[in-house]
């Protein structure tokens, strides 16, 4: 538009949180730089590898042949393992659609945070506390697991979203800005934990580290694959309640009147208001739902993997929620197939780690690149020299 | 001095701006660059001032090519700017801000910070080579660097140490002789506009600036202001300087310039002066094609009270009263016109009346129910139609589509939605009929509201606005920033809702607009109603003497 | 921006500022004479210890005994706190009922002063409780926190959100051991800067350069410091344990200042990193407010585009804020090996680059207000590790809440709203 003279038109762009759902873009563009992201964050990943290893290193010196083929072996061995881990068989499957559910879940928690143009950074705080209330039903009560399952899984979804709300409601009340008070609520919810997890309510009797009683077994996630009779085959229900989730929260986000006021607050709190909108309860909302798939997460590990609530049993997920929503776009069914692969990286690193001693933090640090290669589509079109999207990320507007 | 562009062209992706403008000023001239709203006259004059580069064409001051990289290369050359909205860091000084960019640095002054840091660097090493104080092995070599590092640190900040007694000297020396007065040490934030003005003409001559732009700048002024504002072009004139006064206003730029340049999408397309011209043929060459002036409309038949204001009462978002004890009424098939300069109280007023923000006291009466407690929901449903004065922040959601912000605030009714799910069949059906009906120039019903032109954007709430029949239409500053056939497109339909039987309340600060569009007229100066009357009983002149506070 | 609903609620929040803080400190009060003075436990004196064991002048030898030179504080407990209760409610009442009163930050200084004593005086009722040694633990445990909050002050002046503070102190104290191992303290100092600078050159090309959204490339490098920092650290330095293992750089005493009873043992006999901070406080201030520098990095963060228009380079000076906060935050890291214990351990600063933030809120993006607020947060990390000895029932998790939670408080506008500069966070579009 050449309408550089008008008041309105010159100084604001349109809101880039279109920009973040991939709206108006093709799907072969959009996939573009998601795989490239991908493929430029694992050769990093590989260098990486490289370089740590000084005795592969110093052979550099000497005979530079062995090197390159000993570097080559290292790192191929490690891909392998991880590619094994992760899809190789059976067992891969099932590791990584299991670490799939919660990094999906958080995904979807982050993802509904951008799409009400709020940026949720306490996915870890709310899972902690949606962990820990499933795991204090889990082991409060003595019910039927028809009813046990689901009631748990109800107080996971009801602590988060009570965690979540928090930062929603002194958004709307004070104009706090939730990125600090996420921050914030984070670390609150982990101090918390751990004194809970001492507390004589809740410890295991006997103990004297930071650990839960055991949830009673109705309470248990049941196993999908338990009729092949094989332990490592871990995969249970959260799969199915993280697919589920993505599924309800895609009809609400675009066929309910709910998800079009999220998205209209999210694109442009002020029209919203205009248009009639409640727009701080929408923020409140908005956060709830999100704490609350947070707090459906953090029943993954506990209901379904340990049957109890330890001090890390979140393991970061929270943060990689963020990188999830990222490379979903806040789309849900992105976010399905972004949790996917980073289950796939947890799995194949656990894999990696068991088969080659090289350690797992290597997926954070390839999650990490990941996010900057997708959030800054620049650097990838200036490495390979495509055209792509010209998407800049941009969701938090001004701080506190 | 003279200042010309030869053969400027500027290209945006997809757009061109400008395409070959020729233009020269000279000192001790003023020149208008006349043009409506997206001609490319602000484009033109941020590539004078170093801000964009042209694609094409030349810079040239004195008969000399020049390259301007940057504002400060303009302002090298002697190049000012005035802004439209200014620039200007409202937590600063006057004096912080008029002297950003080309600070006085103290020059004079003991560097004690550095000599103590110095000397304590020396005592140490003398400490260490004499151990006397048993300092812990190992460390003394580091803090010896390090004092040292923050003597240096302290050499460079003393260098860099800033004179605020001078730039506050120099700026009440420029207040002094243009006449300028402000008091140097006032915070932004806390200068009425008028003063920021002010402020902003000092920063230009701070950087003795030879030749200034203007752009807009009486849009924000009353009339009487406006000749004030004159004045001070002249004696800036009268100094030797060139000006640059950039303006749709056609009665301003006859009053004040030597020459006159038009421009037309991005092209210049007529040149005269003032002798030469009249405002209908200047007006003609700014749209291209002859334009009608007025609005033809039959006279009002004003019907029952639609809209009872009661002793209305609003604070601003400050705190501080906006609206003070404001009582009016709107009939059914008139349109009144609320006329005033920007901020007072016209924004507040509307808001109040369309339940974004609460009253303080006071009543706003609907069709006989009482809505001043309602949410703007509840106002909305009650029937209430409302154009918003800002079409980006309020009125519509970018990156939605435009079938989205054609239900953005009926989504919640039938055939819309059942109230929790959305039927986006139905939505879609009723934003492409009313793309055909109101003319909206749109790919489709799903492209992005954004994608569209600000005319186009403007008409897609319009037609939002008048598709339900509202008893009330409450309009905004209706056709801000658009074109003219926008402009006329709106303005035909307002009168034609009115035609239908709804009162309209349309708030304007364009005073052309409000004489034309009205059948009675309010004033509003200062949260109060000052004056009310008819576009016959009446001349812009009187209004403007009301904008600025006389009283009837 | 800020959208106008937000900015509504902030303007009258302003107006009842007065208001709320008044509430505040009366609440404070009546907490302190609730909950502490009522519950003081143990015999009811509390004894502080006001020297350390080994200052210099500690005792004087007088004939056949010594004498104290600075005798323990001893108070009265509950009495004491009943006091403190007092104070504070007057203070409260005086802003409640003078309508002229604008709040004050020393008042507000005085009152946290105040509630810290009275809950160390009812933690140690009945017990001796060196004074001296928690003070200067405090202001030691703030140092970090003060290069962290710093990093943030710079970097948000010239509106970049840094919320990779965390990422550069870690990564400081990463390399700095490293370096610090082969080549000696100072250079491993050197290299923890460069390495913050390193990460916020990082930080600002994504953020300046490439427009990313600020909190995503400050999380993101938060989360790429901590995975390869990690990854390395198994990798590399547990076969290689030489290299982790860095001299250190540790207290030193000023020369006749330590002297000073009480607060000479407090504020001089330090590690060197706190007079480093106290020198970067010092500077950092002068230079953000009466320098050129200064006043167009302000400019900078609360308007872009004026400081554009005027010739200043924009682009420019916000590379030099981000990075010069880097270059600040990698020494800080540099404080956690090289300053303390001399190796490195996977993830060892272990949320304090948040806490940093906080403290950077609560100080208003102000340096001194920074280095105010880390050193309560320093304060409140010192009492948990010596809750121990204290026998209080409160549990180390809740001090260790502490600062988050009051972040949380301030950030509410409970006590006053603190205003970020005004383009904090937004990338600026050059045309």
């Amino acid at each position: 538009m050449s309408d550089k003279d008008s008041k309105e038109t010159t100084d604001r762009k349109p809101s880039t949180m279109d920009e973040i759902t991939g709206v108006g873009t093709s799907w072969g563009r959009a996939m573009l730089v998601p795989v490239l992201a991908l493929f430029t964050a694992l050769v990093c990943g590989a260098l990486i590898i490289a370089v740590s290893d000084l005795d592969l290193l110093s052979l550099w010196k000497s005979d530079p042949g062995l090197a390159a083929s000993g570097t080559w072996s290292k790192i191929s061995g490690a891909y392998a393992a991880m590619f094994r881990g992760a899809f190789g068989d059976l067992q891969g499957w099932s590791e990584t659609l299991t670490l799939a559910a919660p990094l999906i879940l958080a995904g979807l928690s982050v993802a509904v945070g951008f799409k009400a143009g709020l940026f949720n950074i306490g996915a870890e705080g709310q899972m902690v506390i949606g962990g820990l209330t499933a795991v204090i039903i889990g082991f409060s009560f003595d019910l039927p697991a028809i009813i046990h399952v689901p009631l748990s899984i109800l107080g996971g979804f009801v602590g988060g979203f009570i965690w979540g709300a928090i930062p929603g409601l002194l958004r709307a009340k004070t104009g706090a800005h939730e990125v600090i008070t996420t921050i914030m609520l984070n670390f609150v919810a982990l101090n918390l934990l751990t004194y809970l997890l001492k507390s004589s309510a809740i410890q295991q009797p006997g103990r004297d580290d930071a650990r839960s009683k055991l949830i009673q077994e109705s309470a248990r996630l049941p196993r999908l694959l338990s009729f092949m009779d094989d332990p490592r085959l871990r995969v249970h229900l959260g799969i199915l309640i993280a697919l589920v989730a993505a599924g309800v929260v895609y009809w609400m986000l675009f066929k309910t009147t709910l998800g079009f006021e999220i998205r209209a607050v999210g694109a442009n709190p002020d029209a919203s208001r205009y248009a009639g909108m409640n727009v701080l309860w929408l923020y409140v909302a908005a956060m709830g739902i999100a704490g609350g798939l947070a707090g459906l997460a953090g029943v993954n590990p506990t209901l379904g993997l340990q049957y109890r609530a330890t001090p890390g049993f979140s393991a970061a997920i929270g943060f990689d929620a963020i990188a999830l929503a990222l490379l979903g776009r806040s789309h849900p069914l992105g976010v399905v197939f972004a949790g996917i692969l980073f289950g796939a990286l947890r799995s194949g690193g656990q894999e990696m780690q068991a088969a080659t001693g090289i350690s797992i933090d290597l997926v954070l640090v390839v999650g990490a690149l990941i996010v900057i290669f997708i959030a800054a589509p620049a650097l990838i079109r200036s490495i390979y020299r495509v055209k792509t999207d010209d998407v800049s990320v941009s969701i938090t507007k001004g701080i506190a | 001095m003279e200042l010309e562009l030869r053969g400027i062209t500027k290209r945006f992706p997809g757009v061109i701006a400008n395409e070959d403008v020729n233009l020269t000023v000279r000192s001790g001239e003023i020149l208008g660059l006349l043009g409506e709203n997206g001609a490319g006259k602000s484009t033109l004059m941020n590539i004078m001032y170093g801000l964009y580069s042209a694609t094409e064409g030349d810079i040239l001051v004195d008969g000399e090519v020049r390259a301007f990289h940057g504002p400060s290369d303009a302002i090298a050359a002697g190049i000012g700017m005035v802004h439209q909205h200014f620039m200007l860091v409202p937590v600063m000084s006057v004096a912080e801000n008029v002297v950003l960019g080309v600070e006085p640095l103290k020059k004079k002054r003991t560097p004690w910070m550095f000599l103590g840091l110095v000397a304590a660097t020396l005592g140490l090493l003398l400490t260490m080579v004499f151990n006397l104080f048993g300092v812990e092995e190992g460390i003394e070599g580091g803090m010896v660097v390090l004092l040292a590092a923050f003597a240096g640190l302290a050499w460079i900040l003393h260098k860099d140490a800033l004179d605020i007694a001078e730039s506050r000297s120099e700026v009440e020396e420029i207040s002094a002789k243009y006449g300028l007065a402000v008091d140097p040490d006032a915070l932004i934030e806390d200068l009425p506009v008028g003063l920021q003005q002010r402020v902003e003409i000092i920063k230009v001559l701070f950087r003795e600036a030879e030749i200034i732009i203007f752009d807009e700048p009486t849009a924000v002024l009353t009339p009487q202001e406006v000749e004030e504002f004159f004045g001070i072009m002249r004696s800036l004139q009268a100094d030797g300087k060139g000006v640059i006064f950039i303006t749709h206003k056609l009665n301003e730029i006859n009053e004040v310039c030597d020459r006159i340049t038009v421009l037309r999408r991005g092209k210049v397309v007529g040149e005269t002066t003032p002798a030469e011209s009249t405002e209908q043929g200047l007006a003609e060459m700014m749209v291209g094609r002859p334009v009608d002036l007025q609005v033809h409309k039959a006279d009002a038949k004003p019907g029952d009270v639609v809209l009872e204001v009661q002793h209305l009462t609003v604070d601003d978002d400050r705190g501080h009263p906006a609206v003070s004890d404001v009582s009016f009424s709107v009939r059914a098939g008139e349109i009144v016109g609320v006329a005033g300069i920007q901020g007072n109280g016209q924004t507040e007023l509307v808001e109040a009346i369309t339940g974004l923000r609460p009253g303080i006291s006071g009543v706003t009466i609907l069709n006989g129910e009482d809505i001043s407690q309602g949410s703007p929901r509840h106002v909305h449903d009650a029937g209430v139609a409302h154009i918003p004065e800002d079409r980006q922040r309020m009125g519509l959601v970018l990156p939605f589509t435009v079938t989205e912000n054609v239900v953005l605030n009926t989504y919640h009714l039938e055939p819309f939605s059942n109230g929790t799910v959305m039927d986006w069949s139905a939505s879609k059906a009723a934003a492409e009929r009313l793309i055909e009906q109101y003319d909206v120039r749109t790919p489709s019903a799903e492209a992005p509201a954004s994608t569209l032109s600000g005319g186009n954007q403007q008409k897609v709430i319009v037609a939002r606005e008048f598709s339900r029949t509202a008893p009330l239409v409450v309009a905004s500053q209706p056709t801000r920033g658009i074109d003219v056939g926008s402009i006329e497109y709106i303005h035909e339909r307002i009168v034609e809702q009115r035609d239908n039987g709804a009162a309209i309340l349309i708030v304007s600060t364009e005073l052309d607009e409000i004489m034309a569009l009205s059948d009675r007229i309010l004033v509003m100066y200062e949260g109060r109603i000052v004056a009310e009357t008819t576009p016959d009983d009446t001349t812009t002149t009187d209004l403007g003497l009301y904008m600025a506070g006389a009283t009837a | 921006m800020v959208d106008t609903t937000v900015q509504a609620a902030e303007a009258a929040r302003g107006e009842r500022r007065a208001h709320r803080l008044g509430w505040f400190y009366i609440g404070l009060g009546l907490f302190v004479a609730l909950v502490f003075a009522s519950t003081v436990t143990g015999e009811g004196d509390s004894s502080f210890g006001m020297v350390l064991a080994r200052d210099r002048f500690a005792d004087f030898e007088i004939g056949l005994g010594s004498l104290r030179l600075l005798p323990s504080l001893v108070v009265p407990a509950a009495l004491t706190n009943f006091l403190i209760a007092a104070v504070m409610g007057f203070l409260g009442a005086r802003l409640l009922t003078k309508k002229a009163l604008k709040p004050s930050n020393l008042t507000l200084a005085l009152v946290i002063g105040l509630f810290l004593f009275a809950f160390l005086t009812w933690a140690a009722a009945g017990q001796s409780f060196n004074l001296a040694s928690m003070l200067r633990q405090s202001v030691l445990r703030s140092a970090p926190l003060t290069f962290g909050a710093l990093a943030g002050v710079l970097s948000e002046r010239v509106a970049v959100i840094n919320i990779a503070i965390e990422g550069m102190l870690l990564g400081g104290a990463f390399t700095g051991v490293i370096v610090g191992s082969l080549y000696g303290a100072w250079p491993g100092v050197l290299a923890a800067i460069i390495t913050g600078g390193l990460l916020a050159w990082v930080l600002a090309v994504l953020s300046i350069k490439y427009k990313v959204d600020q909190i995503i490339s400050g999380v993101v490098i938060n989360i790429f410091v901590l995975g390869l920092t990690s990854f390395l650290s198994v990798q590399i330095l547990t076969q290689n344990a030489d290299l982790n293992n860095s001299p250190r750089i540790g207290a030193w005493n000023v020369p006749f200042l330590s002297d000073i009873p009480f607060f000479g043992t407090i504020l001089f006999k330090q590690n060197l990193f706190v007079y480093i901070m106290f020198g970067l406080v010092a500077v950092t201030t002068y230079a953000l407010f009466f320098t050129r520098w200064g006043l167009r990095t302000r400019a900078v963060g609360e308007h872009p585009k004026a400081a554009d228009t005027l010739g200043v380079d924009v682009y420019r000076i916000r590379y030099i804020g981000v990075i010069l906060g880097g270059l600040v935050a990698g020494f800080g890291g540099a404080f956690f090996t090289i300053g303390q214990v001399g190796r490195f351990d996977e993830n060892m600063t272990g949320g304090r680059g948040y806490i940093a933030l906080a403290a950077m809120i609560f100080g208003r993006w102000h340096p001194v207000g920074a280095m105010s607020a880390a050193l309560v947060f320093g304060f409140s990390d010192a009492i948990a590790n010596k809750l121990g000895i204290l026998n209080t029932p409160i549990p180390s998790e809740f001090l260790a809440m502490a600062p988050y939670i009051a972040t949380l408080i301030v950030v509410a506008g409970v006590v006053g709203k603190s205003r970020p500069p005004a383009a904090d966070g937004i990338p600026y579009e050059k045309q």
